[in-house]
């Protein structure tokens, strides 16, 4: 097994880590980090081909990664901003009971 | 390097597996930063310093605060913070659906014949960096200013507390 297989098992790992915490946690601060847990196996996929792989120019991978972290911390403040609204109208943060919009 | 590379693992896996795990919410929350600060090790690890640091200022620095406030935000009570443990069968769902895609991924990375792997790894500067992000990426850096703008703009209206609606007719 060479190290890019290697670093790409560990991010798929995590990424499978992230999907268990979102989908098996109810409160929903911490599917939102789930979800934040698997945007960084994504970005540890990034570095680990720009590391171990040549042929694109030196610096893509890294462009590529902080582009990729600026819209993770917008996303992860409007998730926030949305779970403290969902807080407020529902006194809870349990998703299994936003339940308004079912028909 | 391999060594250094398991014991990354180990740190990212396990504290991710035990926020995973524990009951109380708080906890979940700090674990999940250790589990960041592994990945922001791994960044320095492949020779990626910059964006091992703007991952730390980023995710271990003002995620971590802002996802504290969110848990400090959102309780009443001290009782509160113990999330009831979630139902058996969407845990066996949840852990059945991880393994099946973490499965396949994994199976694709083992059976994908990768060719050769870089020495060393390419050579950038935070200059190089800036540069770039002046130059040939000025556009894209632009766009991500205003997406920023708008999306922390947005958070603060849907965050704010609903003005009481003014008295029609009196």
């Amino acid at each position: 097994m060479n190290p890019l297989q290697a670093c790409l098992l560990l991010s798929a790992a995590l990424f499978s880590a992230g999907l268990v915490i979102a989908l098996a946690r109810s409160n929903a601060i911490l599917v939102l980090l789930g979800i934040e847990l698997m945007l960084n196996a994504a970005n540890l996929n990034f570095i680990a081909f720009w590391r171990f792989r040549a042929g694109a120019a030196p610096a893509t991978g890294v462009l590529f990664v902080l582009f990729a972290i600026a819209v993770a911390a917008a996303e992860a403040a409007v998730g926030l901003a949305l779970v403290i609204a969902l807080y407020r109208h529902q006194k809870s943060l349990r998703l299994q009971e936003a339940t308004r919009l079912r028909g | 390097m391999t060594f250094t590379l398991l014991l990354l693992a180990v740190l990212i896996l396990g504290s991710a597996a035990a926020a995973a795990l524990r009951p109380n919410l708080i906890h979940s929350a700090l674990l999940l930063v250790v589990s960041w600060l592994g990945v922001a090790g791994f960044y320095l690890w492949a020779g990626a310093e910059f964006v091992a640091f703007a991952q730390v200022l980023v995710y271990v620095g003002a995620l971590s605060m802002v996802v504290l406030f969110a848990v400090l935000l959102t309780r009443q009570s001290r009782a509160e913070l113990r999330v009831d443990a979630p139902a058996a069968r969407r845990v066996v769902w949840a852990v059945l659906a991880g393994a099946a895609v973490g499965g396949v991924i994994g199976a694709a990375v083992l059976g994908t014949n990768w060719g050769p792997v870089a020495p060393s790894a390419p050579e950038v500067t935070v200059r190089g960096l800036g540069l770039q992000l002046m130059g040939a990426h000025g556009a894209a850096l632009l766009v991500l200013g205003a997406l920023l703008t708008s999306a922390l703009l947005g958070a603060v209206v849907l965050a704010a507390p609903d003005r009481p609606r003014k008295e029609e007719g009196s």
